[in-house]
């Protein structure tokens, strides 16, 4: 190391300003561990990739990274439910082929229209929802049920996928108080 | 002086977050100082892997534009 240690400045008496700031910024750099903290509150399947592409992104660039999983955003990490996310043909006009919501309304609808994003998804090379799921925690992204959530709806602890930490509001906003991200999705 | 790459991440075909995600993967496995190639089509990697790069510490050595893909080549710090 070249930089002078804290120690030997005071001990020599002189502060080199410059070694001063190397070794402050360095000191914080050390210890400061960025932070994102996102809420999944939908668990339709358009719904379910911002947040997983998001905290899959923000772990590969060395950010720490937690999603609270609440209401139905808990279904993203339900064993039965993750394959089997819809999108919702109603009120959606933004889909690649606009469904007047008189037509939307029809049964196999959202079939239809949950077919054509998976296609479009599977297409473009896209992770499915299990694979994101899969990649977050291999790269240590931190998966939080809500316990609200899980007890108003039903949820046990078994219909979860491995590896979810169980907490409730505060719990969350503790960690997301230390995040410098925060997002709500 | 350029470096050889060490290994090589085809990332062609694939959109964010795949690239990046690959690359972080892959930089696991090769030693300071080495040097990754990264291979996109994702036009979304001209911003992503610079903003990486700035956020993770690992050094973007050089990028090409080949075949209508952009190659990255990443030095692990």
């Amino acid at each position: 190391m070249s930089a002078k240690s804290m120690r030997d400045l005071q001990i020599s008496g002189v502060l080199d300003y410059e070694a001063f700031l190397k070794l402050h910024t360095q000191a914080h750099k050390d210890t400061d561990v960025k932070r994102v903290a996102l809420v999944a509150s939908k668990g339709t399947l358009d719904m379910a990739y911002p947040p997983l592409i998001l905290a899959t992104t923000a772990a590969a660039m060395g950010l720490e990274c937690g999603i609270f999983f609440t209401f139905y955003g808990l279904d993203i990490i339900r064993k039965d439910k993750l394959a089997s996310l819809k999108v919702a043909p109603l009120a959606n006009p933004a889909m690649p082929m606009p469904v007047p919501n008189i037509i939307g309304a029809i049964p196999g609808m959202t079939s239809m229209a949950t077919w054509m994003l998976k296609r479009m998804m599977a297409k473009q090379h896209m992770p499915r929802i299990a694979e994101l799921l899969d990649t977050a925690q291999k790269l240590k992204v931190r998966l939080i049920a809500c316990t609200t959530t899980m007890g108003v709806m039903g949820v046990s602890r078994e219909k979860l996928i491995d590896g979810v930490s169980l907490e409730g509001a505060a719990a969350f906003l503790n960690y997301a108080s230390k995040a410098q991200v925060t997002l709500f999705i | 002086m350029t470096q050889a790459a060490v290994k090589t991440v085809d990332s062609r075909g694939e959109f964010c977050p795949v690239p990046v995600v690959k690359l972080s993967l892959a930089l696991e496995e090769v030693q300071p100082g080495q040097v990754v190639e990264l291979i996109a089509t994702d036009p979304g990697s001209k911003a992503d892997v610079p903003a990486w790069a700035e956020m993770t510490g690992h050094v973007l050595l050089r990028t090409e534009d080949r075949d209508k893909a952009f190659i990255y080549f990443i030095q692990k710090v």
